[in-house]
């Protein structure tokens, strides 16, 4: 071996990763479906949806060039950034509070002195089953100014009758209810999970040292359950700035000319980039808007992972 | 772990102040154990209240379900409610549709993601990592970014209005191959592997006889997964789809939303449809669907 040149060495190399290359061939033929689908219907979609977004297009006439247009035509949209508002105002009062709720709950049902643990982790992770679609039009029914049974409950307590899905100030709210109660535990029961992987032996060991409940769920449950935390965040916000089914259905509907409800306080961003590019045929403009979105969620996860990474629960 | 090992040995020998540390074990008192138990089940109450109003509103008529209050018990407008749905949409059609795409879908899904899941767990060639890590990193892509351009490439292959769209893209997914790859690497010794490669079995073979009947539970969970992701897509379809007769259920029901003057009880009960295929195997299999969306969220973390 010493007596090899680095040359040889490195052509010894090579042909050995020929060689095992060949041995396993068939685990290259066994993988290439996902490269090649994902080349084809993800890579090839990204690099032509950002050269779409330099180019004005209706979808049927040749495109024309315009540059950086359309971004600098975003910046001063205002019906769009009202979009961004309102998807990050509902990740801030659905999905926060969703995550949180679900963690508590998940601290709960993993104790062992609570009983009945299958039952309600099954209830709570009913809704997610369930298509938006459906949901929406269930809760477009419970959600009724007049006869609405929310409203008439609410009656018992002396509230007066609210506009849950007329009026601009609250349906926003509304929408973050429904996505609470469908997407809660979905969370509860991936962090409950999470916490099932928990040692017992730790907890064991803290509350034979005395430690108090609220203790154990903070230096013991939150530092451990952090990386389990920290992906469920990450995707949330993923999933939470591309919301469409949801706000499409409880604002107005597919066939609604003017999406979002009143005020536009309905309107996320994915529901302007569906209109902007199908029915009002603006790809180009369209396709920017779409960038735009992705570089935002870009940097909302790499925000928090970089806080969360630094900054550990103490 | 060490230093567990001798506070587990004191709690056994010293009886006494294990009986006061039992006290505190629990998460509270009998009464904060009570006030917990309340909100546990306040919240699953509230959870499973609208599938309870679901179905009791689709056998009511509109005049009946805007009283106040309105019905908390059954009605007796269910086959009116029922033909006017049918009337409005080929409801039985759309099911057909929803059923058909979604479970073509799902076993190309089992067999592409178990094929590549194998690959990834047994198999020791060049470039493994670097291509494992790229397909981990294609999970956290938006979806959003593709949505136009998606659409535009159907429209080359002439694919809109058709199934294609719904059905081929995603059969080899990230998440599922991911899945498959933590089972299999778990679940089949390696001596299985190289026993049948001695034997001159070749690497199909292998996959087939093998490792496919083996990693059953894994793929019974990616496939209710699977499944019922694609029985409830919204977006995607409701962009592809554009003849009625090919609808899926949730664009057939958001039709639905639009038509004026439309009985609630009509909508409501194709609500119904929609939710009560998917939920029945839910209630059957709660296991599985559980096991099936936790295992790669904790894992990839």
């Amino acid at each position: 071996m010493a007596t090899l040149t680095v040359e040889q060495m490195r052509k010894q190399d090579r042909r050995t990763t020929m060689r095992e290359m060949r041995r396993n061939g068939w685990a290259y033929v066994f993988i290439s479906p996902f490269y090649i689908l994902y080349t084809v219907f993800g890579i090839f979609p990204l690099l032509y949806g950002l050269w779409l977004s330099l180019h004005t297009w209706d979808g049927i006439s040749p495109m024309e060039w315009v540059g950086t247009e359309n971004y600098t035509r975003l910046l001063v949209d205002d019906i769009w950034w009202k979009t961004i508002y309102n998807t990050i105002w509902l990740f801030f009062s659905a999905t926060i509070p969703q995550l949180t709720l679900a963690l508590i709950l998940a601290f709960i049902i993993n104790s062992p002195y609570i009983r009945g643990k299958d039952f309600f982790r099954a209830a709570y992770f009913m809704p997610i089953v369930a298509s938006a679609v459906a949901v929406s039009l269930i809760f477009i029914s419970l959600l009724g100014q007049r006869y609405g049974l929310l409203n008439y409950a609410l009656k018992f307590f002396g509230v007066e009758p609210v506009d849950w899905l007329g009026s601009a100030a609250w349906l926003k709210p509304s929408i973050a209810l429904v996505t609470i109660w469908q997407w809660t535990g979905y969370s509860m029961v991936i962090f409950l999970a999470g916490l099932q992987s928990i040692n017992p032996e730790l907890y064991e060991a803290a509350r034979v040292d005395g430690a108090w409940t609220r203790h154990i769920f903070r230096h013991i449950t939150l530092p451990l359950l952090r990386p389990v935390i920290l992906f469920q965040v990450i995707l949330s916000i993923i999933g939470a700035m591309q919301t469409f089914d949801i706000p499409v259905m409880l604002a107005g509907g597919t066939q609604s000319s003017a999406p979002g409800g009143t005020d536009r306080a309905g309107l996320v961003s994915m529901v302007l980039i569906y209109w902007t590019a199908f029915k009002y045929t603006q790809f180009g403009y369209a396709a920017a808007m779409a960038f735009v979105l992705f570089i935002l969620i870009v940097i909302f996860s790499f925000l928090y992972n970089s806080w969360q990474g630094r900054n550990p629960t103490d | 772990m060490a230093t567990t090992q001798p506070l587990t040995t004191t709690k056994t020998l010293v009886a006494k102040p294990q009986a006061r540390i039992s006290r505190r074990d629990r998460l509270a008192g009998p009464i904060g154990m009570l006030l917990l138990y309340g909100f546990l089940s306040g919240l699953a109450l509230l959870t499973v209240f609208p599938f309870y109003f679901m179905l009791v509103t689709s056998t009511h008529r509109t005049s009946d379900i805007l009283t106040i209050p309105p019905p908390l018990w059954f009605g007796g407008a269910l086959i009116q409610n029922y033909q006017e749905l049918v009337a409005a949409l080929p409801f039985w059609n759309a099911l057909w549709n929803s059923l058909a795409i979604a479970a073509s879908h799902t076993l190309l899904v089992l067999f592409f993601c178990s094929l590549a899941g194998y690959a990834f767990a047994k198999y020791r060639f060049p470039g493994r990592e670097g291509l494992f890590a790229f397909l981990l990193a294609t999970l956290m892509v938006p979806g959003v970014i593709g949505l136009i351009p998606s659409f535009v490439i159907m429209r080359w292959l002439s694919w809109i209005d058709t199934w294609y769209p719904l059905i081929v893209p995603g059969i080899a997914n990230a998440f599922g191959i991911f899945w498959m790859r933590q089972y299999i690497d778990g679940a089949i010794p390696n001596e299985l592997i190289d026993a049948a490669r001695i034997d001159g079995a070749h690497d199909f073979r292998i996959y087939w006889n093998i490792v496919a009947p083996v990693i059953a539970p894994a793929l019974a969970a990616l496939a209710i997964l699977t499944f019922m992701g694609k029985w409830n897509d919204f977006q995607w379809p409701l962009l592809i789809l554009k003849e009625e007769a090919k609808y899926t259920l949730p664009v057939a029901l958001s039709t639905l939303r639009s038509l004026r003057g439309s009985e609630i009880g009509v909508q409501i009960l194709g609500a119904t449809g929609a939710i009560m295929p998917i939920l029945i195997v839910f209630l059957l299999a709660s296991r599985q669907f559980i096991a099936g969306i936790t295992a790669g969220a904790v894992k990839g973390g």
